[in-house]
């Protein structure tokens, strides 16, 4: 091998598409073994390890070399995307090993988002089968359009080249109904290695290149929008004399004196410099990593996109989206996640699912919720704009993530599809009269104190009370008794986690109209879920905000009874109901917690008020 | 178009700034190695004009070669970024040593646990390292921004799934990142890389003479008066070089010839063994390493 031209080659990044039967690990390994990439002892320590699952026979088990993890040696199944990097004489390689099972669809996707062509694996003797579908949905959805069509094991077939066209024309007639462009088929016996990295002997009527040299040659533009697109994602400021913004070019290219604008927004310059740490340039492309400094003083900052003055991108706060679930628990409309676009991080919901695909055959259902592995088409409404493109155009300013906002884990990944008019025609109405001015005139601190606890706590008699004691003072007030609105705003509500859900979304946003109208504001609703309260939390400025956990245990709800449901949902009459058959996430962090086994009704007032008016 | 280092290198100088914009307390660990010649490079070349805004953290095993310390203080005297070195001195009080506790207690005394002490004592919450998908097969599997608990644990079963290069970089207060730059690249892309930057490395890396003793199947250097011969063992004068450096009585030197990057890009194109093969820690139970990185280990 040349080792000079090492950094001349060009990368190929490809994902391996198969299940543990396709013989997948076996392919890529068998691929690694004839590029010669395997060094002595890794292939000293496989044979090692292959004799330990093949006590009879001197094989070389290729499968191991990739199965890292001991969860996955032990159930001889591969769980996680595993990258593999190797190198030809004529172009370096990152593979993505992914699992091919159903339940591991999140790190197919994770896979696929990493690569540029998928290799899509198929047993000759069972022909095209339901994961031969999913695989190649999957790949599609996330932008693969390039895909080479390994039919394997053709040696237990006897070699037969009809066998082989027939599944050929199968998958060509499937990959156009997927969307994908090229399809470049072989017939290959990875065991053995026929056409992996060298030619077999056994089809002589296979005439095309051996995998290796496929993937050697091989074309691949990755999509990349072609106007200019920056994410800022940290401002470089030294000292007083200079200010740059560093970023990652995601689209296009950018010169010298080139006009741009800072998105959201309209703000306007030119650009002064291209700055690099090994001089200046006159001239940037897609890829490259580079800090730009402006011929003037404008207010930047990380997670806004620096973009061509003459080829803007697109602004919006509403999208629509393909959504696919990776989190344990559901996804559930209007529950609040961090969306993370480009350098952006913004507050989202997911307002509606308007279906779910079935991996299998993409079928569009009715669906409620997003479980774990499932792809849904929904409406995404952000709390402020993003700039954004099409992720067909510009992957990088179209995919996202969703990021849960109490576990912090990566719950789903998105690709925008395009704006929901709503945003662009339905404009904010600025208005004269400001909150800080309603409040004024009444004299007070609106503020929320959110009553939340099991059903019979007593968050209604102190809320009550409470509520009195202000009115006494002179204070305005409003109590919004989830009960009470149960018969009106939220008519249409019943008890499931997704009804749940948005009735708390309701009750915060009537809440936060109030207190913007320059009221104190009790609210009593059950809310359950620590996502909705911090969502609820999440509408207020800071110390508006007052979380008020009437912590009664269980038992004593449930003797009080008040409304007689405890005894209706233990004799199963009513079901979801909080405490029996649906959980109560108890508060970590409420401003006020009243334990009320101990405490006098009058006492527990007192605290409120004191917490609301210190200086009473 | 953009080659392959360049590819390579813009993505890692994103990686560290957005590390840089997302973290309150980010680290750069420094080992001395190649590979952390490269990530000291990409650091200053990340934040150009500006002076980098993380530091460098050298946990020190007390038990590197002299050559690696002598470089690491040259990298200091630079002044540009800031060196952190610290020691278990625990294990020092111990009398920890390689030499007489074996490979896999030291590591885990002086390199595991002192890391540990070491993040816990600055509070860092994100510590970047320089460890490769292409070293060895737990890593493979290793996300670039790779979540750790509090007790600085990883969970292999419950990573985060990593899209495009969006990285989740949110944790609680006490939970921290462990942060992969050099990710996708392989040992042949830090030497090109090395080679076209003209980025110095430590000189044990080229081919010299040096007093080496044979033990269990490796060339151990000996580099100090705390080395003591076994019965039957002679120190001979022999033309060999390191691939990776570790602790001197844990790293197996290679017989070697190259003496310049060239000489070793030439000598790699032809090698038929793996980078860690010198390392003793590694040839524990065949999944250690993936065991070590659940403790902590970097």
């Amino acid at each position: 091998m040349a080792a000079s031209s090492n950094s001349n080659r060009g990368l190929l990044r490809f994902i391996t598409c198969g299940s543990v039967d396709d013989g997948k690990s076996t392919l890529l390994g068998r691929l690694l073994y004839d590029a010669g990439m395997l060094p002595d002892d890794q292939i000293e320590a496989l044979r090692r390890d292959s004799r330990r699952t093949h006590p009879d026979g001197d094989v070389l088990d290729f499968s191991l070399l990739t199965d890292g993890l001991d969860a996955e040696r032990q159930q001889g199944i591969t769980i996680d995307v595993a990258y593999r990097y190797f190198h030809s004489a004529r172009r370096s390689f990152v593979v993505a090993d992914c699992p091919g099972h159903e339940q591991y669809t999140r790190n197919m996707a994770t896979g696929a988002s990493h690569a540029d062509l998928a290799v899509v694996l198929v047993d000759a003797r069972k022909g095209l089968l339901v994961q031969t579908r999913r695989h190649t949905y999957i790949c599609a959805l996330l932008g693969i359009r390039k895909v080479v069509l390994a039919v394997n094991k053709m040696d237990l077939i006897g070699y037969r080249q009809d066998v082989y066209e027939s599944i050929r024309a199968a998958y060509e007639a499937l990959a156009a109904q997927l969307g994908i462009g090229e399809v470049h088929a072989l017939p290959v016996a990875a065991l053995r290695g026929d056409n992996v990295g060298l030619r077999s002997a056994d089809m002589p009527w296979y005439e095309g290149p051996t995998l290796l040299e496929l993937l050697e040659s091989v074309d691949v533009q990755p999509i990349q929008g072609v106007d200019f697109r920056m994410p800022v994602q940290w401002v470089n400021r030294p000292d007083q004399s200079f200010r740059g913004y560093a970023g990652t070019i995601c689209g296009g290219h950018v010169r010298v004196g080139d006009e741009i604008v800072v998105q959201p927004g309209t703000q306007r310059a030119r650009i002064a410099r291209i700055v690099t740490a090994k001089g200046d340039l006159q001239e940037a492309g897609v890829g490259q990593a580079v800090t730009l400094t402006l011929d003037k003083e404008v207010d930047v900052s990380r997670g806004e996109v620096i973009a061509a003055a003459a080829q803007p991108t697109p602004e919006a706060d509403q999208f629509a989206a393909h959504v696919l679930w990776m989190g344990d628990e559901a996804l559930l409309p209007n529950r609040g996640y961090w969306l993370k676009v480009g350098t952006r991080t913004v507050n989202a919901r997911v307002t509606s699912i308007k279906y779910k695909v079935d991996v299998n055959t993409q079928a569009r259902l009715a669906a409620h919720r997003l479980e774990l592995n499932e792809v849904g088409y929904c409406n995404i409404d952000l709390d402020q704009p993003v700039a954004f493109e099409a992720y067909a155009t510009n992957p990088t300013l179209g995919g996202f993530i969703l990021v849960d906002r109490r576990s912090h884990a990566t719950v789903a990944c998105g690709m925008l599809d395009f704006a929901l008019r709503r945003a662009t025609n339905v404009h904010w109405q600025h208005l004269d009269v400001d909150r800080r001015m309603r409040a004024q005139s009444k004299g007070q601190q609106p503020r929320c104190l959110w009553f939340t606890g099991l059903s019979g706590a007593g968050k209604s008699t102190i809320a009550n009370l409470l509520e009195r004691r202000l009115a006494a003072l002179g204070y305005h007030t409003y109590l919004l008794d989830g009960d009470n609105l149960r018969h009106g705003l939220n008519r249409d509500l019943g008890f499931t986690p997704e009804a749940r859900v948005e009735n708390v979304r309701r009750v915060a946003e009537v809440a936060h109209l109030m207190v913007d109208a320059g009221l104190i504001v009790l609210v009593c609703v059950i809310s359950p879920f620590r996502s909705e309260r911090e969502f609820a939390r999440g509408l207020f400025g800071g110390g508006e905000f007052i979380e008020v956990f009437v912590d009664t245990p269980l038992e004593e709800c449930e003797r009080r009874d008040p409304k007689g449901l405890y005894r209706k949902a233990r004799a199963g009459e009513i079901s979801n109901f909080t405490g029996i058959d649906s959980p109560y996430e108890r508060p970590t962090a409420a401003e006020v917690h009243l334990e009320t086994a101990g405490m006098s009704l009058e006492a527990m007032v007192e605290e409120l008020v004191a917490q609301i008016l210190p200086d009473k | 178009m953009l080659d392959h280092l360049d590819t390579l290198e813009a993505e890692s100088i994103h990686i560290f700034r957005e590390v840089a914009a997302s973290f309150q307390r980010p680290v750069t660990l420094y080992s001395i190695g190649k590979d952390s010649s490269v990530l000291l490079h990409l650091l200053r070349k990340a934040f150009f004009p500006a002076r980098p805004p993380i530091p460098l953290l050298h946990v020190d095993t007390t038990w590197k070669f002299r050559e690696m310390i002598a470089f690491r203080d040259q990298v200091a005297a630079a002044g540009d970024v800031q060196l952190l070195v610290h020691i278990n001195e625990e294990g020092v009080r111990q009398g920890i040593s390689p030499l007489v506790h074996g490979a896999a207690v030291h590591t885990h005394v002086m390199k595991t646990v002192g890391l540990k002490q070491a993040l816990d004592k600055y509070g860092f919450d994100a510590a970047i390292g320089g460890a490769r998908r292409d070293e060895e097969k737990s890593r493979a599997k290793e996300r670039v921004f790779s979540f750790r608990n509090a007790q600085h644990r990883w969970d292999p079963k419950r990573q985060r799934p990593e899209l495009w290069s969006l990285y989740n970089t949110h944790i609680h207060k006490g939970e921290s990142v462990r942060v992969f730059p050099l990710s996708n690249w392989t040992e042949m892309d830090v030497w090109h890389y090395i080679r076209r930057e003209d980025i110095p490395v430590v000189p044990l890396y080229f081919a010299k003479e040096r007093p080496v003793v044979a033990r269990d199947g490796a060339l151990i250097m000996v580099d100090d008066e705390r080395f003591t011969l076994r019965e039957g063992e002679s120190v001979e004068q022999r033309m060999v070089r390191f691939r990776t450096l570790g602790c001197y009585p844990l790293t197996g030197a290679i017989e070697s010839n190259a003496r310049s990057v060239d000489e070793i890009i030439e000598e790699m194109a032809i090698s038929r063994s793996s980078e860690r093969q010198g390392r003793v820690i590694d040839h524990d139970p065949s999944a250690s390493m993936e065991h070590k990185k659940q403790e902590g280990y970097f």
